[in-house]
This record gives structure tokens, sequence and C-alpha cells, in this order.
């Protein structure tokens, strides 16, 4: 035991002395790095680290090997879909537009919302402390932090006192425009799902165990399929029991196929690989990619990631990484949207589970600190329950509920 | 990202000295100090606010004031009431009089329902118990499924007579599955129910279904650790649903604080039982509540670090390189290689270091620590002959060029290095040598949050028959706020030694002290206790001949 504890403490020990001292000299060219793009951080150490991250042949060849779409061959979906995709394909139509305004119906279930609350606090009589206090709390509560909470109602407060804002519209008007600020409404919220030099667009969803990811993946299917895209499933979940099941459920309900491996344990990318490469065989328009839940304190896992975005990166440019937060998520969001950032350089966030109480307020910190926008919200159990976002609409429902 | 509970408090107690009493603003500001960390964590807002209050009142007395260090003294006190909240009521699952004895989860969607059903049936397994598992989770695509492969690798067996996906009736087959039980002769049935929100009435009314029909023994709500504010509301919401006896905590094997804890039991007086971390089965157990309230307040989590590094480490590597280390032969660099290789595989070097008491405050420089530039050493290290690791000095223009190319690297930076590599090597042996010496700027709060950190946690690996000056520690412990050191014998410390002025690495002797206050036996020579002002108690001293006690 007591070996174990020194070895801990010498190692790093050593690491620190390493790190602290010595590597500041070493460190001189990444420092000079880090004001690139992250991206080139991640992508150096493959040349020399990674030697078996091989050449697209080996590649395709091991995944050949591992990659099979056993129960259903191209033939398989084609038979089964007939029945299921005629249902959804109906709901289609209103798939992009108007989602989001079901938030509204959802949120008013739960009895207290934030954005009542805080109305009802802005248009007391008098705003003293303890009111602008209270406005602060209502704010933690939605899991805004407490830097960011302290700020909005700095915010707010100044403007009340500049504007001498009285009244129950005007106070709404200002709160929403805070609201709106804080979720930034500037920042490009599109998916970029497009077919790129002939390419399928491929979206990445990572996230840590739990979000919903594979659930996120399937009803974005039914959203691309209802905007008249084809897609193309890839069940790169290969670790936690049955997921690729699930996704292949989700998959002939909308008719898309799912390229799985084999056998529980496989090499995630080269899965990933595999369902690239047969998209842009098949001339898909898009590919979707489900990853294992991972936390983002493995480093093992994490490392696993990175790998497979760029082995994707091999056959076709990863056009979307979506980062998919549960909303209930509290202070920790923020550390793990760091972490796949680093790793994977996320585009976008999806926010799921935002019917429950949870107010998903992390969001504000996350996009503030790491400027990646929320780009789709998943709204409840329903197969259609996922909608593109919107800040307006957002805040509106948020204050109306 | 944000500083400690630990400095923060130190802030606010910087303008006591001197005075000697708190005033109503320092109580205050303490409070406001506590209450951001608590939030910070993930603590609901309401439970802060009730929690605080008790914390207030002990922070106004005697005992604080009258402390040495104050900023401590309060820290030690919000631990402690954690601890008490968090573990108030202990207690083991309740068996039924005639078996089964039915066990139902509940929660949230995404909370590890599924994950921890299996990891509780292998529990329960080992135990020597005869668990089914039970699959009513017909929601979710293909969970039914997800629970066989779960059963089958915890090796019990599962019972899933509906196909899941939508069909079949929930309460049905959790009604179905006692007979089943019964007929197979399973002394235990585990219910796995769908995720469903604290809001949905018609879920929750299913769930109320199932527990009328089964009359579980213990339900366990379900719950991620990761949760934020909404943990409150959620609990309350299962608990006037369904009710529950217990909660058990998932993915603790994050770096998610883990307020939720507090906010629940607090709330609901509900006991959190067991705390599941990590993807495997195995990595499941009954709950600690003095590790999560140092987790919560971010004081450095020691004993689950040694706990992980003992899964991750090879027993007899260790031994052999302790071995290496202690006999003064001195510490190559390819020991230096095997240790960074061990170190990563317990997760990213920053986390690690941050679960080390104290280092909050080196934040900043434990953000440019980084991964890849332990990969890239390694890489220096294994371009090297093997001649050329035991011996750096031998290493010359040509060699150094060698070296860089193989490992992709300029020269200099295979010359800093081995530079760096020497330097700390000479501070190794002073180490080694002296104790831990006097260390220059040593913060006396610093040394004693961090002895704080390992104080609250009972030594888990107890010698046989106890040792005497443990004994002794835990009575002073008690008995004097200011010091767990104990007077030991063994051999003196602060002999000599003392590393060079300006060299910045207190937190490693900070841990060391640490772990030798905490109980842990044996280690590095003796701990000094020298020239700071609250070390009015002998520092106890551990003799390195305790090593060999550690195979048993």
């Amino acid at each position: 035991m007591e070996t174990l504890i020194l070895i801990i403490v010498l190692a790093v020990f050593f690491v620190a002395v390493v790190t602290e001292m010595g590597w500041l000299l070493l460190v001189r060219p990444r420092r000079r790095r880090r004001g690139e793009p992250p991206e080139v951080i991640v992508s150096p150490p493959e040349a020399p680290g990674e030697p078996e991250l091989r050449t697209p042949g080996r590649d395709a060849a091991e995944a050949a090997q591992a990659v099979i779409t056993p129960t259903a061959p191209p033939r398989a979906p084609e038979q089964r879909t007939p029945a299921p995709p005629a249902a959804p394909e109906i709901e289609k139509p209103p798939p992009s537009a108007g989602r989001l305004v079901r938030l509204r119906e959802r949120l008013s279930r739960s009895q207290s919302s934030v954005g009542s609350v805080l109305l009802g606090l802005l248009s007391r009589d008098r705003l003293d402390d303890d009111t602008w206090d209270e406005i602060e709390e209502v704010l933690i509560t939605a899991d805004v932090g407490v830097v960011p909470a302290r700020q909005m109602v700095d915010d707010l407060r100044t403007k009340v006192k500049v504007l001498g804002a009285r009244g129950v519209d005007e106070v709404r008007a200002l709160l929403r425009t805070e609201l709106i600020t804080q979720i930034g409404e500037d920042m490009d919220r599109s998916l970029h799902t497009e077919r790129h030099e002939g390419l399928p667009g491929v979206v990445l969803m990572v996230g840590v165990n739990g979000t919903g990811k594979t659930t996120t993946v399937g009803k974005l299917a039914r959203v691309l399929v209802g905007d008249g895209k084809t897609v193309l499933l890839g069940a790169a979940d290969t670790f936690r029991a049955a997921a690729a099941d699930q996704l292949q459920t989700w998959g002939e309900r909308v008719g898309a196929r799912t390229v799985r491996a084999d056998r529980d344990g496989a090499d995630p990318a080269s899965v990933a690989f595999e369902a690239v490469r047969e998209g842009a065989d098949l001339g898909v328009d898009v590919v979707l990619v489900d990853t294992a839940g991972r936390l983002h304190t493995k480093t093992g896992l994490m490392d696993e990631l990175g790998k497979v975005k760029r082995v994707i990166e091999k056959r076709a440019p990863v056009g979307e990484v979506l980062l998919v937060l549960d909303a209930i998520t509290g202070q920790n969001g923020l550390r793990q949207a760091r972490v796949f950032a680093e790793v994977v350089d996320i585009t976008g966030i999806v926010l799921t589970k935002l019917d429950g109480t949870a107010k998903g307020g992390i969001v504000i910190a996350v996009q503030r600190e790491l400027g990646v926008p929320v780009k789709l919200v998943g709204l409840g159990e329903g197969p259609d329950d996922l909608a593109p976002f919107d800040p307006a609409t957002f805040v509106d429902a948020i204050l109306t509920a | 990202m944000f500083d400690t509970l630990s400095e923060r408090l130190t802030q606010v107690f910087s303008s006591l000295r001197g005075k000697g009493r708190l005033s109503a603003a320092d109580i205050d500001a303490t409070a406001r100090e506590i209450r951001i960390a608590l939030l910070e964590a993930d603590v609901a807002l309401p439970v802060v606010r009730a929690f605080i209050a008790r914390v207030k009142e002990r922070a106004g007395g005697e005992e604080v004031s009258g402390a040495l260090n104050p900023a401590q003294q309060v820290i030690k006190i919000v631990h402690d009431e954690l601890i008490d909240v968090l573990g108030g009521e202990t207690r083991r699952l309740r068996f039924a009089k005639v078996p089964p004895t039915v066990i139902m989860l509940a929660g949230l969607q995404g909370s590890g329902k599924t994950t921890l059903a299996g990891k509780l049936a292998l529990w329960l397994r080992e135990q020597g118990n005869t668990p089914m598992l039970v699959a009513a989770d017909l929601q979710r695509p293909n969970a039914v499924q997800q629970l066989q492969i779960v059963g089958e690798r915890a090796g019990v067996p599962v019972y899933a007579p509906e196909p899941g996906n939508g069909v079949g009736d929930p309460v049905a087959v959790a009604r179905q599955s006692l007979e089943e039980a019964q007929r197979r002769q399973q002394n235990m049935v585990i219910i796995d129910t769908a995720g469903r929100l604290g809001i949905d009435e018609e879920m929750m009314r299913q769930a109320v279904g199932i527990r009328d029909a089964v009359q579980p023994d213990e339900i366990l709500f379900v719950v991620d650790a990761m949760i934020g504010q909404d943990a409150v509301a959620t609990a309350q919401a299962f608990l006037d649903g369904v009710g529950y006896d217990g909660v058990v905590l998932t993915k603790l094997d994050g770096d998610a604080r883990g307020g939720a804890a507090l906010s629940i039991t607090q709330l609901t007086g509900r006991p959190i039982m067991f705390a599941s971390a990590g993807e495997k089965l195995e990595d499941f157990d009954v709950f600690h509540p003095d590790r999560m309230a140092s987790r919560i307040l971010d004081m450095g989590d020691m004993l689950t670090l040694i706990e992980q590094a003992e899964k991750a480490f090879d027993e007899d590597q260790t031994a052999a390189l302790a071995d290496r280390l202690v006999s003064g032969e001195g510490f190559t660099l390819e020991d230096f290689v095997e240790q960074i290789q061990m170190v990563r595989k317990l997760g990213p070097i920053g986390n690690l270091l941050g679960m080390l008491p104290g280092a909050g405050k080196n934040k900043e420089l434990l953000s440019q620590v980084n991964d890849k530039d332990l990969d890239r050493a390694t890489a220096i290290v294994q371009s090297m002959t093997p001649e050329e690791r035991r011996n750096p000095k031998i290493v010359n223009g040509s060699r150094r060029a060698r070296i860089a190319g193989g490992s992709g690297v300029t020269p200099g930076q295979v010359g800093a290095l081995i530079q760096n590599f020497q330097e700390g090597q000479k501070q190794m042996r002073q180490l080694m040598g002296g104790g831990l010496g006097n260390i220059p700027g040593m913060p006396p709060g610093m040394r004693r949050a961090a002895n704080k950190a390992v104080k609250g946690k009972k030594p888990k690996k107890k010698h046989p028959g106890g040792d005497p000056r443990r004994a002794a520690a835990r009575a002073v412990g008690n008995g004097a706020p200011a010091g767990d050191e104990v007077p030991g014998n063994g051999r003196a410390g602060g002999v000599g030694g003392g590393l060079p002025e300006g060299f910045s690495n207190q937190d490693m002797a900070e841990t060391l002290a640490a772990l030798q206050k905490g109980g842990l036996p044996g280690g590095l020579g003796g701990l000094p206790g020298l020239g700071t002002p609250d070390s009015n108690v002998p520092a106890a001293f551990r003799a390195p001949g305790n090593k060999r006690r550690k195979k048993k």
C-alpha cells in the first residue's frame, strides 16, 4: 500500500517537476501554437504517435473485417421499410420550422418556469437589493452558474436604472432582450449537412453517457429524411450493450440504413469509416455517426474519439460535430464541453430533455465560454421532438410558459 | 477556473489576523464564499441556504475565532456538516423475510438505470445472492436487449417476456416476474424500469402501478452525479410520485462535484446507498460520505486517487520501482517513463493533479499541463538507447540530434528534457535523503487543508492490532482543532534537506504530508512541522521501515 502511495506521489511529483519547470522550455513551440485553432493540436501527434493509424487502404481492409451490416444487408431494410417509413414521412412537412413553439406547452407542465418567476420579481413595485438577489437566485436555479447569473443581474440592474423601466411590458421586453443577448443571436445555428464535393455531409454525435446521443441521431435522421434528404446511420457506439440495435430501430423507422459492427467492442473508428465510405458509395446526402457515451475524464476514450474523427476525415470532411448535453446537467456541463471541444472541436450543441423541469441554463455558460452555439433542442420523447434552436422563440417560450 | 473554497476563505480571513474576533461582516463574507462554493458544486439553492444557516451558527462561535487558522477551521466545519448530512443514516439493503427480495429502480432517462441494474446484480451475486433482472423498461428502443446483455455479463438470469420498444405492459411484466423468481428460486429480483421525467404524470402512474404490483422491499432512485439545480425538483417529484428508500449516485467517475448528493439527502432524508463509478460492471460500491464531502468542496480526493491507482498499477512493478527509489540507486529515465505511463492510465493528467489537495492554487499552472507533453517526453526517452537512458550525461550533440529525429522533436527539446530530468532527480534525492525538510514557503493553511482532506477519511487499510500512533492521532485530532499532528517516534523529520528556494512544488509536499498524517502508513521519512505558527503539536513521523508491512 505505502509503496503505491509513494509511487503515485513521486510520479506526480516528477510530472510536476518536468511539466512545471522544464516544460516551460519545451513548451515554447506549443505556446506559439496556442493562438492557432485547436485542430492543430489534435492533428500533429497523429503522425508520430499513432503509426497504426495507417493508410486508407489498410483501414478499409480492416474495416471490411470488422464491419458487416449483419441483420440487415441492403435488402432487408428495403423490404422492411415500406410499412414503418410511411408513417413518419407523413409527419415530416413541418420538420424544422415551428417545432420549437411546442416547447411552450411542454414547459407549461412544470409549474414554476424561470420566466414567470423572473417577470414576477421584476414587476415588483420596488426593486431593492433583496429582489435583485432573488432574481440572481432564480437564474442560478436554472443552472446558469454563479458568475454569469451575477453578470446578467448587473446588466439588468443598470438597464432598469438607466431606462427607468417600469410596467410589466417594459420589464418583459428588457428581460427578453437580456436573455436573448445572453444566449446570443448572431451565431450560426444552421446544420451543415450539405453534400460536399460529391461526398456526403458527415455529422458526428458526441457526449457523455446517458445524454441521449443515440436518440438524437434517430430523431435527426427523421428531420433530415423529412427534409427530403437520404440518410445513412453509422453505429460507432460499439461499447454499450444493444446501442447499435437501438440505432437500427430508429433507422428502420425512416428507412435509413445502419452500418454497424458485427460484434460488440469493435473499433468504433473503423465502423465510422465504413459508414462514411458506404455513404459515399451509395451517394447518400448525410451520414450520421453515433458514438459511445464517454465521460470527458477518460483519456483513453477521448483519444479514441479523436481517432474516430480523424479516421472519418480520411474519407470525407466532418461537417458537424455535435455535443449532446442533457438539459439537467449542472456546472459540470462546462467542463464537458471544454474537453470535448479540445478533442474533437465541436461545432454545435444539442440540448436534450428540455421538457423536464430543467432549464438548461448551462448552455449560456457554455456558449459564452466556448462560443459554440446550441443548434438543436430535444423537447420530449416523441420521435419528432427535436427542433432547431432559435433564441427568440426559445426566450419567448420561457417567458410565456 | 474558479478558486477553491479554501483560498477564498483564506482571503476572507486574512483581515481577521490581529482582530481575534469575527465581526458580523466577516461571517457574512464567509457565508457568501461557502454559498458560491456549494453552488458551483451544483448543490441546490434551497439546500445551500439551509445548510449555510447551520454553518453560520457554528462559524460565529468561539471555535472559529479562537482557532489559529480560522479559514481552515470553517472549512472543517463545513466538511463535517457535509458528512453529517450525507452520511446521516447509512444502512444496508433490506431483505424480505420471504424471498424474493424485490428491488425496483427508478430515475430519469439516461441516469444509468439499466447499467446499474447489472452492477447491482453482480454485486449481489458476489455476496452469495441469486438475483434476477427484470426488463420492465419497455419504452426505450432496445432497452430490453441491453438488459439481457448486461445480465449475461453479470452472470444472472434476465426475465424479459416482452420485446419492448413500446410493446407490452411493464406492470404485468413486473408482476409475473415475482412468480418467475419463485419458480426459479432466485432470492432477489431487480426491476429495471423506463426512464421518466418527474413531471410526466402518466409515466409516474405507471411506476406506481409497478410498485403496487410487486410491493418492492427497496425502491432505489438512480441519479446522475452531474445533475444540476434541478436535482431537488426531480428528487421531490419522484418522492411524491413513487417514493423511494435509497438513492444511487451514478457516473461518479466523471469530474462532476456531485452537489446533487447533498441536495437530495438533505431534502428527502433518504440516504445515498450506493455509488457507481465506471463503465465496467464491477465499478460499484457502497457510498462514502466523507469522500463525497471532500469532492463537493473540491478539496482533493486522495483516497479515490489511490484506489484508482491501485486498480491501474501493477503491484510488483510499483514495489520494484519503489525499492529502486528508496535504495538510492537513482531514478533513471526508464523509471521516469514507466511512471509517466502509469500515471497516464489514471486519466488526464490535469485531472489527476487536480485531485491532489491544494491543487487549486496552481490551477493556472495545471491548465498548462498537457497529456501531450507527457507523451512527447515518453517518445523522447523511447528514442534513446538503453545506455543513454541509464546515463543521460553521455548524450552529446550528435546523440541529441538522433534522438530528436527519432521522436519528432527538436534537439533543443531533448536537451531541455534531460536537463529538467536531472534537476528533478537532484531534488528527488534531497527529498528522499533529507525527509521532507523545511520546505520554504509552505503556507500553514494549505498544509492543514491537506491534512483535513485525508483526515476525515478513516484509513481503510487498517493494520491488524492497530497502530497506537494512529489512535493517538485520532484522539488528538478530535481534541485539538488545530492539530492532527501527533507525537511519534521514528526518524526525526526535517533533517537537512529543504528544497531550493523558489522551487514551487509545495503541493507535493502537502500531499506527502497529507498522506502521512492521514494515517496512511509508511512512506517518506519524517514530516516537519517546523517554523509554522500552527504547528504547536509535534509532527508525526513515520519510519521508512514501515514499508515492510505493505504485503499483507
